[in-house]
């Protein structure tokens, strides 16, 4: 059997964050004496990973997402649980384990602001043992894929939030790590930085084989590199699986687009499903997968059809509807 | 050999961020150089009519200040804005990248800056110890004495700023701490026994000043003798190792900041 490059056995973590009430009495008790609660951000959580996948983590803000990045990277301690990544225990931290793997958060950098993102990066490859000759081909060949030749001489501090966060995944991969965990690694980009994002990571996925674990809120970035997705929730796991195999399970609706040759109340499909009209002889009805092909049959047959289509629902409303029903 | 390229890259770069204000970098430069001049001035001012302390002679009392001021521009150069970074980047998470690279990471938070204005102050420093040792008539013994009870003192003193600066791990905002140290350390520039009994006592067991610059004078001068130089050194290896056990210790309770 192969053996998991990253496993994560009933992993659990607890903060204790300091409770304080508003205004000025508040903050008088809040000095004298404070109050502490413990949070769960995340429990019991089991999941493998093979070589040269690429993972989602799905989860509303607050869900243990980035703790349990943390965790694995080795900032963070499990209070309970047990964790392995390409066989080293994460929070011990040795050298041969941090040469081997990358976190690029989306809101912090450690790029030097005032400086080229070329004195990052000579940094990084004397932090990595990298020589002179290397380390131009590497940021030739990163910069060509992230389109950033011309920028790596101006200050980070003059670049755009897009420049910067390509700069930040240059500066993170520069080691050629076989692991990455990527916290939101297109948070705030317009359309085509995200989509360079995803390329660039698609093609170092490719030329170098690593394995990759990414959380981001655009369901995009998701559904264009991850092929299995961990749901969790309220800091354990909702669902572990194919991307596709999410929309069976939390959703067991198709949505039928019809354009009918007569114009008929929305009532007179209810009988199918969930329908309303959205224009004049145009509707949608949300029709149970079990039934859609009876169903369609039957529309067809009553009703004089000029245009059918069936889909499935966007992968954003499943999510939304299982987080905001919360358990499952 | 490897930690030592990385000092320069640290150093370099950290010269470069800091260079890439011009003016606020001359201004800086301009009036630590100003500084640095008023205290020899000051210096001069106070040792030029032969002053005895404390049963010094005043060129031995001088090497004293000399010691202080070669600490302090230390302190400027590197301790102070190193150490700073403890607290502010325990603040906002960015801790979390320098403990993901293969470094060790007390000497990447006790070195990547370098703050060029101590020069200066370094260098006045140097000026004083080498004036004062020679007037006092220090022999090469003396003079190896000097530079070992130096590098002792400069280690004690980056220990115990470095543990300071380590708490910040549970209090965060913490950093005042090591400029007080900075500023306790000044009170070392005259020798220790030119203070009272209490301040003395305080000087040599709370806050450990007397072996920063007192002692490693009383040894180069012959006031005592070489032997003390091994104690000296083992307190101040000691006290290095403990800020690493205690560095070590303080990131198992790291939390990271929030994303």
């Amino acid at each position: 059997m192969e053996v998991p490059l990253i496993l994560a056995q009933n992993l659990s973590k607890t903060f204790t964050v300091a409770q304080k009430d508003p205004g000025l009495a508040g903050t008088l008790k809040h000095f004298i004496s404070r109050r502490y609660l413990r949070i769960a951000a995340v429990r019991d959580v089991s999941f493998e990973l093979q070589s040269g996948e690429i993972v989602g983590f799905l989860g509303p803000n607050g869900a243990g997402k980035t703790t349990t990045l943390k965790m694995l990277s080795g900032l963070v301690r499990p209070s309970e649980g047990r964790v392995r990544v390409l066989g080293f225990e994460p929070f011990r931290r040795c050298a041969e384990f941090l040469r081997q793997i990358t976190l690029v958060m989306g809101n912090k950098q450690q790029l030097i602001w005032d400086l080229p993102v070329l004195d990052s990066l000579r940094i990084n490859a004397a932090v990595y043992q990298i020589d002179g000759h290397t380390a131009k081909e590497r940021a030739r060949e990163f910069a060509a894929l992230l389109g950033l030749q011309e920028i790596l001489t101006q200050p980070v501090r003059k670049l755009s939030l897009g420049q910067r966060m390509k700069a930040e995944l240059m500066a993170s991969l520069f080691h050629l790590p076989k692991v990455l965990f990527l916290d939101e690694p297109t948070l705030g980009l317009d359309v085509n930085a995200q989509l360079a994002v995803r390329d660039f990571l698609k093609t170092y996925r490719d030329r170098y084989g690593a394995t990759i674990l990414l959380t981001s809120h655009y369901m995009a970035d998701i559904e264009a590199l991850a092929e299995r997705v961990i749901v969790l929730h309220r800091g354990g796991i909702l669902y572990d699986g194919a991307l596709r195999g999410l929309t069976d399970k939390f959703s067991p609706f198709r949505e039928v687009d019809l354009e009918l040759a007569d114009d008929v109340a929305a009532q007179a499909l209810a009988g199918y499903g969930e329908a309303r009209k959205t224009q004049r002889r145009r509707y949608r009805i949300l029709v149970h997968r079990q039934g859609l092909m009876q169903a369609l049959a039957e529309i067809m047959a009553r009703f004089d059809v000029r245009d059918l289509a069936v889909k499935e629902p966007p992968l954003d409303e499943i999510i939304a509807k299982v987080f905001s029903e919360g358990e499952v | 050999m490897r930690y030592l390229k990385l000092l320069l890259t640290f150093w370099q770069t950290s010269l470069a961020a800091r260079m890439e204000y011009r003016t606020a970098f001359l201004a800086a430069f301009l009036e630590a150089g100003l500084e640095a001049a008023g205290k020899l001035f000051g210096v001069y001012l106070f040792y030029a009519n032969g002053f005895d302390f404390g049963g010094w002679r005043w060129q031995e009392a001088l090497l004293v200040m000399g010691l202080a001021t070669l600490l302090d521009a230390f302190f400027i150069a590197i301790f102070n804005p190193n150490l700073r970074r403890v607290s502010e980047m325990v603040q906002d998470g960015r801790l979390d990248f320098v403990l993901l690279k293969p470094v060790d990471s007390q000497f990447w938070m006790s070195t990547q800056q370098f703050a060029a204005v101590g020069l200066p102050f370094m260098v006045v420093g140097v000026a004083i110890v080498v004036y004062a040792g020679v007037i006092s008539g220090l022999g090469a013994g003396g003079w190896a004495l000097l530079a070992l009870s130096l590098a002792a003192s400069l280690l004690l003193a980056y220990s115990l700023a470095f543990i300071f600066a380590t708490t910040a791990v549970w209090l965060v905002k913490i950093f005042n701490v090591v400029y007080f140290l900075n500023t306790i350390v000044w009170t070392g520039q005259y020798p220790l026994q030119a203070y009272t009994r209490p301040f003395r006592l305080f000087m040599t067991f709370v806050l450990p000043i007397y072996f920063m610059t007192t002692a490693p004078a009383e040894l180069a001068l012959g006031r005592r003798t070489a032997l003390w130089l091994g104690p000296l050194f083992l307190a101040a290896l000691l006290l290095f190792i403990a800020s690493r056990v205690f560095w070590r210790f303080a990131l198992g309770y790291y939390s990271s900041a929030s994303s």
